[in-house]
């Protein structure tokens, strides 16, 4: 394997500070230069392996970009048709309840096809984590508009931007979810910078630990960027997430549950 | 006063050049060759590498993982 390195004479097995998980298997991930499903897939298989629940946590994939997550991550897999991968991890949970399960969607996947599942599955209150990838676009086919697309923002069937008086708002389906009593914990992370990334790991790492209390489903919603969708370079594309996507997707904790006595999650 | 100092090692194949890594990067040690892998990037590579201080920055934000990060005191 080739590699370019820096100093050789610090590099010894006693200073290793990161190196990618072990998790994640050798095949070189589809995903564009700079996509934000690579870095989420990265720090799932982290915190996954950090938490040792390797062999029992179960996730689901979903239809669109990240058809291909069971690939890249080697844990045990279900591919869900398109926008039910709640529905599959309800089901899932119910008949393995010790096992971890979480669904790992798109836009297009949860706030489109999938609204329904994703709506009453939090409304149940299904203890499962749902991690939601946002970048306002249907990347996979080809940058249509979806759902949580901004105002006047152009994709390739909204040539002129996205007109709210013929095409609707955007849907922040987090918030909607947030305002549910069957949700425990919801939040909204990047993973464009080193510390979002820090912040969208502890979040995992937290949502897996809810999970383990059956508090109910834990909902991160990750703000991405879609670099060829949005037809930047992936740091362009960061700069205008900055710009345009946190204004109206915040970053944030939306709802923390209470802390019980005796079960405070950890948090680092 | 002890220094600290670090190194990187970069896969070049898995190296997609999407610079995020040399934006992210506070000491501007990483750099894109110009030279390509394989499948035609631009890799990251080190070139400034007295300048690594390992705070693994670049490998944190790193999309597809290429970079290992190493820390040491001098």
């Amino acid at each position: 394997m080739k590699e370019v390195t820096g100093t050789k004479e610090y590099i010894k097995p006693e200073n290793l500070v990161y190196r990618k998980s072990s998790l994640l298997t050798d095949d070189i991930m589809h995903y564009c230069p700079g996509c934000g499903h690579s870095t989420t897939h990265r720090i799932l298989a982290e915190v996954i392996e950090e938490e040792g629940i390797v062999h029992d946590v179960i996730g689901i994939s979903p239809v669109g970009c990240s058809v291909f997550i069971y690939n890249y991550i080697d844990i045990d897999w279900q591919e869900a048709a398109h926008g039910r991968a709640p529905a599959l991890a309800t089901a899932i949970k119910r008949l393995l309840p010790d096992k971890y399960v979480f669904t790992y969607q798109g836009d297009g996947d949860l706030a489109a096809i999938g609204t329904a599942e994703t709506i009453h599955s939090c409304n149940r209150g299904e203890n499962i984590l749902i991690i939601f990838i946002n970048n306002g676009i249907y990347g996979m086919t080809g940058g249509q508009m979806a759902p949580t697309t901004l105002p006047g923002m152009k994709s390739s069937t909204s040539p002129y931007g996205r007109d709210v008086s013929t095409m609707g708002n955007p849907l922040k389906i987090t918030d909607i979810v947030a305002t549910l009593p069957g949700t425990c914990y919801v939040t909204r992370q990047s993973v464009h910078s080193p510390v979002n990334v820090r912040r969208t790991k502890k979040a995992i790492r937290k949502a897996f630990q809810y999970q383990k209390l059956n508090r109910g489903t834990c909902f991160i919603e990750i703000v991405s960027n879609c670099p060829s969708g949005w037809k930047m370079t992936p740091v362009q594309a960061n700069k205008w997430m900055e710009e345009n996507m946190f204004p109206y997707y915040p970053l944030g904790d939306l709802k923390v549950p209470e802390e019980k006595q005796g079960d405070q999650p950890k948090t680092e | 006063m002890a220094k600290i100092k670090g190194s990187i090692v970069v896969e070049v194949e898995r190296c997609k050049g999407c610079e995020i890594c040399m934006v992210s990067c506070s000491t501007g040690t990483i750099a894109m060759a110009r030279e390509v892998n394989s499948k035609g990037y631009h890799y990251a590579y080190p070139a400034n590498p007295e300048l690594c201080i390992g705070c693994a920055n670049c490998a944190i934000v790193c999309p597809d993982g290429v970079i290992t990060v190493y820390k040491t005191k001098v």
